[in-house]
């Protein structure tokens, strides 16, 4: 059997009642790389995004079929349990919501869910993964202060803390930077130019130029479809498909 | 070029006017309400102190005598074990509407409480009288090895708790709704359960909107005479027990009104009762709008 990448799509549809948003999807994700999926507007790149993690579930009137491997467990099966899979992977929506309380307690709360009380480890936690972020330096003084007293951008890297703290292996990020600014933006690229050395990073990004900045691998969804995937370096600049090249050019969008 | 003001533009204009003069009245009434009961009540203000107003229990009119401690305490006590009963109930009742029903069931139970409160009280005062006055003299009193008529605090308090089921459950649903879904999702996506993404999130957030809500539906009971009144008991002491008969403020105007008038101050006395039970529900009214209007700011 040929290697198994941590994330694996197999045959991937899934339907909003009638409507089919993702249609026949298989793809491997590399590990240790940032993919960036791309797409036009509503060609479902949250939707493959969430189905990762079954945070799809909870959309009324969704059915899924096919299989998506996580560390060669298919999670798309309903026996398996759901937040064992979520706790593999953190997870950055296109603005930051942080939890209504301290700042010390949005990091902290993932590891008190799976149990850990030890004061002392609280703390070490919440400091190693706010550096990790690069939110340490301008937090330390008011860690106990609400987390809503943050700016955006901080409040985003507050918010990868926290998914970095349950000590995933993967990240997941849906346009993670779109409603930050442009400095913000830069921060949150970098972190996760340094992150990919010890996590698998998925971003969603509908920007072209930062998928090309940050992106090892591209994968172009149209209308559902799966059109090309590959290395960024040859989806950027030698495009087998048609659609890719005039999305690429900015014709579609 | 001047166009001549058109029929449709004359229309709207005196139709916003109209309304405008209707919400102020509306706003005037309460005020001269709130003047005029306080007018009529002058008399018994002047006539003994405050405290001996508020802190006596001795209601001997005849004397001359108006202490409204056992009633306002029969109200409290009214009103504590109906919220009591109702707030856990309507807590959990709106949490599964709004975390775990679907939307088609949502839609559907949603009118079906609002028709609860659509019931006429006499409505619920029988009902009281029929099943719940009943089942606490043959069952809970007993239960307890103690004798109750029935007529208590707690049947008032079970037929008032499901008189302000409505107004709580749905402005605690409206709240639990407007709580963002990314905020359950940051929650789930660290790999907590729903309940624990219940508790510690979407209730935290929703927390002073729901004391809101709470706060909307004493103010509800506060005020219900009607169906109380009819299973309450209406013996003017200080309750000791849930099981005790009470007398609760409305009850006693209801009851007095136009009946002992030959008596010196006693209408006066009701005035006062009328204006202790206005202002306090104006009070609870408005501190439940202020909670609202700032979680609504806030919430997203
Ligand atoms: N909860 C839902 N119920 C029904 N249809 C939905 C729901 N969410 C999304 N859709 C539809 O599914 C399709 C894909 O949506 P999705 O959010 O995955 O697109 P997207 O690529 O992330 O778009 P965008 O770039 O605008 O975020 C769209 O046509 C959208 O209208
Ligand atoms: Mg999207």
């Amino acid at each position: 059997m040929d290697y198994q990448t941590h994330i694996s799509v197999q045959n991937l549809n899934v339907h909003y009642g009638n409507q089919q948003v993702l249609k026949n999807i298989t793809l491997n994700i590399p590990d240790r790389k940032i993919t960036a999926i791309i797409g036009p507007s509503g060609c479902g790149k949250t939707t493959l995004l969430k189905s990762f993690n079954r945070l799809i579930d909870s959309v009324e009137g969704v059915k899924i079929s096919g299989r998506v491997l996580v560390d060669d467990e298919n999670i798309l099966d309903p026996k398996t349990e759901v937040t064992h899979i979520r706790k593999k992977m953190g997870l950055l929506l296109q603005k930051p919501y942080p939890l209504p309380m301290s700042i010390y307690d949005n990091v902290a709360y993932g590891p008190r869910i799976h149990g850990i009380k030890n004061k002392k480890r609280l703390d070490e936690i919440v400091e190693r993964f706010l550096k990790k972020a690069s939110l340490w330096d301008e937090v330390k003084e008011r860690i106990n202060q609400p987390a809503s007293m943050l700016s955006v951008g901080q409040q985003q890297r507050l918010c990868l803390a926290r998914g970095l703290a349950v000590e995933p292996e993967i990240i997941l990020g849906d346009e993670p930077t779109s409603a930050l600014d442009p400095q913000s933006s830069q921060r949150i690229e970098q972190t996760f130019v340094e992150l990919k050395q010890d996590y698998t990073i998925v971003i969603v990004t509908h920007i072209l130029r930062q998928a090309r900045r940050m992106a090892d691998y591209v994968v172009f969804l149209y209308l559902g479809e799966l059109i090309e995937h590959g290395p960024a370096w040859d989806i950027f600049n030698h495009p087998k498909q048609a659609l890719t090249r005039e999305y690429i050019k900015g014709l579609i969008s | 070029m001047k166009v001549p003001m058109s029929a449709r533009r004359v229309k709207d204009i005196m139709a916003s006017k109209i309304m405008l003069v209707l919400t102020l009245a509306a706003v005037a009434l309460i005020f001269f309400m709130v003047a005029g009961l306080y007018f009529k009540s002058r008399p018994i203000l002047a006539s003994q102190p405050l405290s001996e107003l508020f802190f006596s229990s001795r209601w001997r009119p005849f004397r001359g005598e108006f202490g409204f401690l056992s009633f306002i305490m029969g109200t409290v006590w009214v009103t504590g074990v109906a919220v009591l009963i109702a707030v856990p109930l309507c807590l959990l009742t709106s949490i599964y509407l709004s975390e775990y029903a679907n939307s088609k069931v949502r839609e559907w139970v949603k009118p079906l409480i609002d028709i609860l409160a659509g019931i006429p009280s006499v409505v619920f005062g029988v009902w009281g009288m029929l099943v719940v006055v009943p089942f606490i003299k043959d069952v809970v009193a007993p239960f307890a090895g103690v004798f109750s008529t029935g007529y208590s605090i707690l049947a008032g308090g079970i037929v008032l708790a499901i008189m302000i089921f409505p107004v709580i459950i749905h402005v605690s649903l409206e709240i639990f709704r407007a709580v963002p879904q990314e905020v359950r999702e940051a929650s789930l996506a660290v790999g907590a359960t729903r309940w624990q993404t219940i508790k510690h999130v979407v209730m935290r957030k929703a927390l002073p909107g729901v004391a809101a809500a709470v706060v909307l539906g004493i103010s509800r009971a506060f005020g219900e005479t009607m169906a109380v009144l009819m299973v309450v008991g209406n013996v003017a002491k200080i309750p000791h027990s849930v099981l005790d008969p009470a007398y609760p403020l409305p009850a006693l105007i209801a009851n007095n009104y136009g009946e002992m008038m030959s008596i010196p101050l006693y209408d006066s006395a009701l005035m006062l009762a009328a204006l202790i039970l206005l202002l306090v529900v104006l009070l609870f009214n408005a501190l439940s709008k202020m909670i609202l209007i700032r979680v609504q700011r806030s919430i997203r």
